[in-house]
């Protein structure tokens, strides 16, 4: 199979051979339902994750950000070169 | 926020967007291992096991007020997301008394919305103001 080029979308890998086990319907309904949280005028879903600011590892909780104007920004990958 | 482990993002600072931005990336590099943020946010695609380019403003009560989300291959504009941030801080200062219609920036006028507005709109903005 052809390599496919290296890009911000290339995928990150995973399992090889037998597929895994397909998920039952009623629980794919509920990960549907997770996934839209999303709503403007609505309370951004609050989350602890770790990281690393200025030199130092620090874990972040969205919700320690209350009174302040945030911009939560995703993206791709580290050395991505958009 | 992305999939990578936060030594990873050291990595990254330290050896490229360090010479990018003087003193190196200035707020926290937060990682999204397993994308399980990402995919309460609405960004995280599962097939590639990457984040797509989303960005979101939270206001001071912790609220969502805006969204925009891109494909990996093209980049976000700062001064729009800025000009949204001073847009949206305004109207929390007017106590929602004020608004900023299409293509307002810093130092354009505002609208009052009220009854008297309604059917006069075009009286107050001009179409030209909607751009640049």
């Amino acid at each position: 199979m052809a390599e496919k080029a290296a890009g911000c979308t290339r995928p990150a890998g995973g399992p090889v051979g037998k597929e895994p086990d397909i998920i039952p319907e009623a629980e794919q309904q509920i990960i549907k339902e997770k996934k839209s949280m999303i709503k403007v005028g609505k309370p951004a879903p609050d989350f602890v994750a770790s990281g690393y600011h200025k030199g130092e590892f620090v874990s972040v909780k969205i919700s320690d950000y209350l009174g302040k104007w945030v911009l939560l920004c995703f993206y791709p990958g580290d050395f991505t070169f958009v | 926020m992305s999939i990578d482990s936060q030594f990873t993002h050291k990595m990254w600072n330290d050896h490229e967007l360090s010479k990018m931005v003087d003193g190196g990336v200035p707020f926290p590099m937060l990682s999204d291992a397993g994308g399980k943020v990402g995919t309460v946010y609405g960004v995280y695609d599962e097939e590639a096991g990457v984040e797509a380019r989303g960005r979101f403003i939270i206001d001071p009560d912790g609220v969502v007020q805006g969204y925009e989300v891109l494909t990996p291959p093209v980049g976000r504009n700062v001064n729009e997301t800025m000009r949204q941030v001073q847009a949206f801080q305004l109207v929390r200062a007017t106590g929602g008394a004020e608004a900023t219609p299409s293509g307002w920036r810093p130092g354009k006028q505002t609208l009052k919305p009220g009854v008297d507005l309604v059917g006069n709109v075009w009286k107050e903005w001009k179409t030209e103001q909607a751009f640049d």
